[in-house]
């Protein structure tokens, strides 16, 4: 009878997540992959086949193979040293190093392509190289992107790295090498293997920096699917690309899954002594010099392109953000699109917050059958879905399936926010999920035996622990929100733009005065989502920017 | 007047039975040790009285049956193994918090948190956090938050054996004053045989997720059910058979299938009704303890320190006969000894 209440309760806390997950996630996606497959009324699997077979579209897939591999390899071999700098020798400033290598993670993708182009652009510091427009531009965005994803995870399971079997094998008469080559690097191994994956996973679905940098000339197949919708109208094109898309990544998915299979951030405990550097440390502060360069680089030209006007040191570029631009480029003023954003971004994030902790109190009570355990894996898996689903492929699904009855959403504000919210949502239940998991059911038992209901006994248990990753994943969510870029240009309308959108229309958009207002606006946006994640940062919760 | 009363309780675990068809019963203010290896089941039995197990059978408290009532509003207290101290609480508030959950007035409150920690030798300790206590501290604040809910039952699961031996020696005796001096029912759950002794009134002795025996201490520990139980409750051989025969002769006690033998039930003397040849000898610091050949096989026995007695010597042995325990079924392990 208890364990009727058990299950009662079970499906209570899962319903709200599922519907939404299933209104707004499984309907439009699965909508879009139908597109694929059903061609005039009937079933087509061969025009799946035909699309593949295009030569532009087999050039997007390899370039999106290359692209990530090679980005992958770059990131681990930048970011794996970094985050053994970062989180175990004590260097000056190491604290604020490690914030600011940290929020590239959330910076808008937009923004970042914009201050890419700033510097291997005509005209800017590093042009000489000849990157403008070509695949090297591309990788380092990735690069600049993903190297902090490889600091988060690797550099939490470094920190908390028990130094004794280490000191063993040196007692043994191994040399610091033998000790990173036979005991440092497997121990970590789950760690890179889980990092390397989900880079690879973000490289592979890269939007806007793909299409910043690389235009018409290169695209991926995140990129092409946009173009085949937007431009060219090929909407089976566009699916059957969508649908190849979904199965490498539910596959890479799953390989991440058996990668983690390792205790979170939040389990281990242990915390070593910071070394001194020593001369053996040189490479690896060499490479944290180089990454930190490819990071400060487009940072710095950014801003200082933003200041700049005629020539000369200027706010101009920011007092025009109170117009619509040159010619008319945008229907409102790019204000009214940063308040549009704000606004936006605080709906993703309480929808996001909500459903992250009924999501990540399902997964993480204790299962006291194994059909249970099975279904908890199950919902496990499914909310981590969003994270690796095109955010395209999500904003074309929400266009082609929620726009007509019996959800006739197309209009309703609150589209972009749950598509936001979706976007965000396994980010913040991979924050969660380690400290809820991490608390003793018996002491939630305790209290109960007490006399607290279980509403009392969440607040003296639960919330003591829970409230400063909340926090965190609030301001994750929100600075993701902020950025999104690939979902919402399918869904936004022209009279209500959001930022990032703003910003792409304003650099499609040739004229010096457009130009500048979306440098001064991709600092603003830029800022925004660094300071909130440097608050982040600041509440020092270990389960943050995992996977 | 039966207080708790259990009835055809069982509990499982996909489909593997932890608890099977328990029964208890406990008179209110005794205390019911229930004493078992540890994977017996009867920590789940314990977790299921205070409704935390899902389970099939009926649990009722003065003849109403708590089915329907969840954990938070019986009124049994549950202290933890390792104590479950609200990590972000300071030991007053830990102590304090069934107080407020009651909403019991501030300085009422106040004033009951100062004598339960003064009940439980932690006066002034109210300010500290329960990461800076030592594990016995630990073990205590749990056992004064416990007390603190005034429950109408106590459940203990083994509150001691997280601790080093001569302090779970020193707890058990406070332990026994504490829920005296409160005049609480409690069950406890436990491993140790002695523990057992030291705080309880009855006993029920579990194997497998049964209950094989229960009933007052003392009757229990004169009169184990068979063999393994013998054993468990601290008896350290049991022999069947002709041997068993000889020894309760020996002990002027009537014919009984098999004897359950406590270490000190055979004692050297000059001159006994046993004889035998010493094959083992070791010494402890109150006593030689030896394993003596006879014609009843293999025994135990005890020789005091000044006794000049080795391997290969012939000696008498004198039997005690309140030190052993006539049963009624034959051993299936009768080899096996214990510390």
């Amino acid at each position: 009878m208890t364990q009727t209440r058990r299950l009662v309760a079970l499906a209570a806390t899962a319903v709200v997540p599922l519907v939404v997950l299933g209104l707004f996630f499984v309907l439009p996606v699965s909508g879009m992959v139908g597109r694929g497959f059903v061609h005039g009324g009937r079933l087509d699997v061969g025009g799946v086949a035909d699309v593949l077979a295009r030569p532009e579209i087999r050039r997007a897939v390899w370039f999106t193979v290359w692209t990530s591999t090679v980005a992958t390899v770059l990131a681990l071999v930048l970011g794996l040293p970094a985050a053994y700098v970062l989180h175990r020798v004590a260097i000056p400033g190491r604290t604020w190093l490690r914030a600011f290598l940290v929020v590239p993670f959330v910076l808008p993708t937009v923004v970042v392509g914009v201050a890419f182009e700033l510097l291997i652009g005509e005209g800017g510091p590093v042009a000489f190289l000849g990157l403008d427009g070509g695949p090297v531009a591309i990788v380092a965005g990735l690069v600049f992107f993903n190297a902090s994803v490889v600091i988060r995870v690797v550099g939490g399971a470094w920190e908390s790295l028990d130094p004794r079997p280490g000191e063993a094998a040196a007692a043994l008469g191994a040399s610091p090498r033998q000790v990173l080559r036979d005991v440092t690097l497997p121990t970590l191994r789950p760690a890179i293997v889980s990092a390397a994956t989900v880079v690879f996973l973000f490289c592979a679905t890269a939007f806007g920096i793909v299409l910043t940098l690389g235009g018409l000339r290169y695209s991926s197949v995140e990129t092409q699917i946009y173009l085949l919708t937007t431009n060219l109208l090929d909407l089976q094109g566009a699916a059957a690309l969508s649908i190849l898309q979904l199965l490498v990544v539910t596959a890479l998915l799953l390989a991440a899954a058996r990668a983690r299979r390792t205790p979170d951030a939040a389990v281990a405990h242990s915390q070593a002594r910071l070394r001194r550097p020593t001369g053996a440390d040189a490479p690896a502060l060499v490479a944290t010099f180089l990454l930190l360069v490819l990071v400060a680089g487009p940072i710095a030209s950014l801003v200082v392109a933003s200041l700049r006007n005629d020539g000369a040191w200027s706010l101009a570029n920011y007092r025009a953000l109170q117009t619509s631009g040159a010619h008319q480029a945008l229907l409102v003023p790019v204000t009214d699109a940063v308040v549009n954003s704000l606004r936006i971004a605080v709906d993703a994030t309480w929808m996001s917050l909500l459903l992250g902790l009924a999501v990540a109190t399902v997964v993480t009570r204790r299962s006291r059958t194994r059909s249970e355990r099975r279904l908890r894996a199950v919902l496990d898996g499914l909310f981590m879905l969003p994270l690796g689903v095109s955010a395209v492929t999500l904003g074309f699904g929400f266009l082609i399936t929620l726009g007509r009855p019996p959800l006739e959403l197309r209009d309703s504000p609150a589209l972009i926010p749950i598509a936001q919210a979706l976007v965000a949502l396994p980010l913040v239940v991979r924050v969660l999920v380690p400290v809820l998991g991490g608390i003793d059911d018996r002491l939630r038992q305790a209290a109960a035996t007490l006399g607290a209901s279980p509403t009392r006994a969440l607040l003296v248990v639960d919330l003591p622990v829970i409230w400063k990753p909340l926090l965190a994943a609030a301001g994750f969510a929100f600075a993701c929100s902020l950025g999104e870029f690939g979902a919402t240009s399918f869904l936004v309308r022209d009279d209500r733009p959001t930022l990032p959108v703003v910003i792409f229309r304003l650099i499609s958009h040739p004229g010096d005065l457009d130009y500048g207002m979306a440098l001064a606006a991709s600092v603003i946006l830029g800022a925004t989502t660094a300071a909130v994640m440097l608050v982040v940062e600041r509440l020092r919760v270990p389960s943050v920017g995992t996977f | 007047m039966t207080a708790l009363s259990v009835r055809g309780l069982c509990v499982s675990y996909d489909g593997t039975p932890a608890v099977a068809d328990a029964a208890l019963d406990l008179d209110e203010g005794r205390v019911l040790a229930v004493l078992g290896p540890s994977g017996c089941g009867k920590s789940t039995l314990l977790r299921a009285v205070a409704g935390l197990e899902p389970a099939t059978g009926t649990v009722c408290w003065h003849g109403e049956d708590l089915a329907a009532t969840p954990t938070h509003r019986r009124g049994f207290a549950l202290m933890f193994q390792d104590g479950q101290l609200f990590p972000s609480l300071t030991v007053a508030r830990n102590v304090g918090y069934p107080l407020r959950i009651r909403r019991t007035p501030r300085a009422e409150a106040g004033a009951r948190v100062a004598e339960l920690l003064d009940l439980v030798g932690l006066a002034g300790f109210g300010d500290r956090l329960p990461a800076t206590l030592s594990g016995g501290e630990r073990q205590r604040v749990a056992l004064a938050r416990a007390l603190a809910a005034s429950p109408r039952l106590l459940l203990l699961d083994e509150p001691l054996s997280a601790l080093d031996a001569g302090l779970r020696q020193r707890l058990a005796v406070d332990l026994r004053r504490i829920l005296l001096a409160a005049g609480t029912t409690a069950v406890m759950v436990t491993h140790d045989h002695e523990e057992a002794f030291a705080v309880a009134d009855d006993l029920a002795v579990m194997r497998a997720g049964r209950i094989v025996q229960s009933g007052p201490i003392a009757a229990v520990w004169r009169a184990p059910a068979d063999p393994e139980t013998a054993l468990f409750l601290g008896y350290a051989r049991v022999l069947d058979g002709p041997a068993a025969s000889r020894l309760l002769f020996a002990a002027g006690l009537p014919e009984a299938p098999a004897v359950a033998l406590r270490r000190s039930a055979l004692t050297v003397v000059a001159d006994g009704p046993l004889t035998g040849t010493v094959t083992e000898v070791r010494t402890t610091p109150g006593q030689l303890r030896l394993v003596v050949r006879t014609d009843a096989g293999d025994v135990d026995a005890v020789a005091s320190l000044d006794r000049r007695v080795g391997p290969g010597d012939a000696v008498d042995l004198a039997v005690d006969a309140t030190r052993m325990a006539a049963l009624a079924g034959p051993s299936e392990r009768a080899e096996r000894t214990l510390d």
